[in-house]
This record gives C-alpha cells, structure tokens and sequence, in this order.
C-alpha cells in the first residue's frame, strides 16, 4: 500500500541527502575550495591588471563555476549506488522522476547554492561594482539549479562506470554552453550600462525547460544503469 | 504493406542480406554523383565575383556541414525508435551513426578554417556557425565515449539513444544562444524559403554534391552496420550459415 504521500517521499529524501551531508562536512568544503582556488589562478596566470581582470572577472567566474559544479556532481548518486540505496529509490511506489528532482534538489543546496553566496566576496576581489554583483549573484542562483539538473543526466548514465570522470566532462560541458553564454552576457551587458533582462529571462526559461524536462532523461538513465 | 515491408526490414538476417545486394548499386550512384558534382563545381560552375575560385571549397564545405546535422538527426530518431521499440536494428544504426558525423562534423570544421583563412584572413574565429558546429563534434564526441566506456553494448545503446536525444533537444539551445552571442559567418545561400541567392550553375553541382554525400553516408552506415550485426549476433545461426558460404 502507498501511504506516504508523493511531496512526503520528496521531502524525506531532501532530508535524507542533506543529514548525509552534514555528517560528512569536509567534502562539502571540496567544491567551494575549488571554485575559489580557479578564480585566485587567473590574476595569477593573465596579469594583476585591474582594468583586465575586471573585463574577464563575469566569465572566469562562470566558467569556474562550471567546473565547480561539475567537480560536485559525481557525488550526487554515487555514494548511494555503491551502497545500494539507489535501487531501493527506484523500487518505491513513486516516480523516480519525483525522486530524482529531490536529489538534485538537495545537491543544489548543498553545492550551487553555498557556491552562488561565495561569488560576490570574488566579485569584489576583481573589482566590480555594487549593482554588477547583484546581477551575477541573480544569474548564478538562476543558472546553477540548470548545471544540476542538467549534470544529473550525464552522472546517471555514468553512474555504473569505473572510469566515468573524464567523460562526465564531456558529457556534460557542451550541455553548459547555452548558460554559461546568456550568465555572462548578462553580466557583461550590466557592466556596460545596458539592459539585461533579456538575458535574464532566457535564463529563467531555461531553469523552467530545465526543471521540467531533465528529470524523465534522468530517471531512465538510471533504471539503465542499475538494470 | 509499408509497415510489413519496415518489420522485415529490421530483422537481422533479412537486412544483412538486402543491405549486401544494395551496396554494389549504392557505390555506383555514389561514384556517378561525385563525378558530376565535382566536375561542375571545380570546372564548369563559374567564379565568384567576389570570392574567386576559392569559394569551390563550398562543394565540400556545405555538404558536409548539412550531414553534420542530419546525421545527428538520424541518431536520435532511431534512437527514440531503439528506446520505445527495442528494434536492435535501430539500436545500431544510432551508434553506427555517430563516427561518420562525428567525421563529417570534422570534415565541416577543417575545411571552414582553409576557406576562412583567405576570406577572413585568420583560421579560426569564435564565430557563432564555427563555435557551435565544434560544440556538435564535442556532442559526437561524447556519444563515441559514452558507447566504448559501457560494456553491455544492448545498455549502452540505450545510454547512447538517451544521450542523442538529450543532445537534440539542446542543439537549436545551443545554436541560437551562440547565434546572438557572435555572429561573422555568411547568412544561408541555398536553404531559406526565398529565391536561393546563388546562381544556378553553382547551385546544381552543389545538391549534386549533397546527394552524394547523403549516399556515401548510406553506404558507410549500411557496412558499419552489417559489421556491427555480425559482432552482436555471432551467436545465431543466420550468421553461422553466411560464414559457411564464404
């Protein structure tokens, strides 16, 4: 008999990732150590020159943020794969889709989110202004939730794989393009004095495309991988 | 009658079979087409009046950047059809597919770069056509690994169908947010619902080529798949009896 109800199970499960997480808090750490190590490389590597850095500091936010991202996703069904819980998941009377959006909902929070909140302190070490940081922190929290569930395509395919890390990333990067081109857009359009809410509603539409369609993908890929 | 024709069609024996008898007539049409299309796009099709004859490199250019599309097109229908289906045949179609466009997606990019160098006077801009058809070998790319990294080859066709339609679903995302981010390359001459704006005698050579590069595409896929049936059905009998007849 089903007697949990479905937002009952979605929200067990939120809660379940995330207790797992806080037992395990030095790896949460492993992705936003990351992130911020990337962005401290690239005054290092093209010049201290503010004026330069303050030009590329949008794109070398976002794209560090990609990788952070994608470094996280290997953690998001991996751990429950190797000990079984993942086929418990798919035995239960509700969608998997379902369940799928809560565990990419939990790796949001536990990833994409801290990572959003970590960009403006970065924003500042390269320079730009008030105003520009609160449009890169909009496009981050808009576009991160897309990176997740997008990613969680790619790691469930590869979830039974040994050698799944480089190819994640093959996977997965030519799938990030769109968001990364509209988030930077945006920022580099407020920079300029310009209007972003174009880029911005594009965004928008595909954190909705996104939220709405990845799941299914998602949800066979692992019925794939665990068959 | 159709549907009974599609249904024998995909049974393994009877397609290793057809697709036998059809190569020889298939590399024939194939080797008529080239011949024409390469004659009158080289000789006889005039020179362009701003570009000169380096704009010929379009017979080899264009064609293959169509069938960079298509072929990402064909993987994912017969990919959807192996999902919903579990036609086998169309299992391998997909994964055969995707090496020839992953090539023809090659063959696209290189010879964009050696027609960009004297036009645009450099090899490779971050124009939005070159950024996103590089993005499709990446796609190509990822769909290859995706296949080799997966050892039951009946699960990874399915990863792989997954993956293609996954990727079709974001090609026209891709290409239009990289479409308003750059944009250098030349509109469209042959495909828009307009009057095309090239002239006939380059036009004709020019479909000529595209028809040839659609048949060699048949004719690389038909023998991928031929191979890839003998690999997966070695066990059966159909494939002991063609074996003996060798």
């Amino acid at each position: 008999m089903n007697t949990v109800s479905s937002f009952a199970a979605f929200s067990a499960v939120v809660h379940r990732d995330l207790l797992l997480a806080y037992r395990h808090r030095a790896e949460l750490l492993n992705p936003l150590a990351f992130f911020v190590l990337v962005v401290t490389l690239f005054p290092l590597g093209v010049g201290a020159e503010m004026a330069l850095l303050k030009r590329i500091a949008p794109g070398v936010i976002w794209v560090a943020a990609l990788l952070a991202s994608l470094l996280s996703l290997d953690t998001l069904f991996k751990s429950d794969f190797e000990d079984g819980s993942l086929e418990l998941l798919v035995m239960t009377p509700h969608p998997l889709s379902l369940l799928v959006l809560a565990k990419v909902t939990a790796h949001w929070l536990l990833s994409g989110a801290p990572l959003s909140l970590m960009a403006p302190l970065l924003a500042v070490m390269f320079g730009l202004q008030g105003d520009v940081i609160g449009i890169l922190l909009f496009t981050l929290l808009l576009g991160t939730p897309v990176l997740s569930l997008i990613g969680a395509i790619a790691v469930a395919l590869t979830v039974g794989l040994r050698k799944g890390g480089v190819l994640l990333a093959i996977l997965v990067l030519p799938l990030y393009v769109p968001v990364l081109i509209f988030a930077s857009g945006a920022v580099d359009a407020a920079m300029a004095g310009f209007p972003v809410s174009g880029q911005l509603y594009m965004m928008a539409a595909l954190l909705v495309g996104a939220l709405t369609l990845t799941p299914w993908p998602t949800a066979a890929a692992l019925k794939m991988s665990l068959a | 009658m159709i549907m009974r024709f599609l249904h024998k069609f995909s049974s393994p024996p009877y397609f290793y079979a057809i697709s036998g008898r059809m190569l020889p007539w298939l590399s024939a049409l194939l080797l008529g087409l080239l011949a024409y299309g390469l004659y009158g796009g080289l000789v006889l099709a005039p020179a362009d009046y701003q570009q000169g004859d380096s704009f010929r490199i379009i017979y080899v250019h264009v064609p293959a950047a169509w069938m960079s599309l298509f072929i990402y097109m064909v993987m994912a229908v017969s990919g959807a059809i192996a999902l919903v289906w579990r036609i086998k045949l169309a299992e391998i179609v997909a994964i055969s597919s995707a090496p020839i466009g992953a090539g023809f997606t090659f063959l696209a990019l290189a010879t964009g770069s050696l027609w960009g160098k004297p036009m645009w006077g450099a090899w490779w801009v971050w124009d939005a056509r070159l950024t996103s058809e590089l993005i499709l070998l990446f796609l190509y790319l990822g769909v290859i690994g995706l296949y080799g990294a997966i050892e039951d080859k009946r699960a990874a066709s399915r990863a792989v169908a997954i993956l293609a339609l996954v990727g079709v679903v974001n090609i026209p995302i891709i290409h239009y947010s990289v479409e308003w981010w750059n944009t250098l390359h030349q509109g469209p001459t042959v495909t828009k619902f307009d009057k095309p704006s090239i002239h006939v005698d380059m036009l004709i050579p020019l479909l000529a080529m595209a028809v040839a590069f659609k048949v060699y595409y048949a004719i690389a896929l038909l023998i991928r798949c031929r191979n890839e049936l003998l690999l997966r059905e070695q066990s059966n009998r159909w494939v002991d009896e063609i074996l003996e007849q060798r």
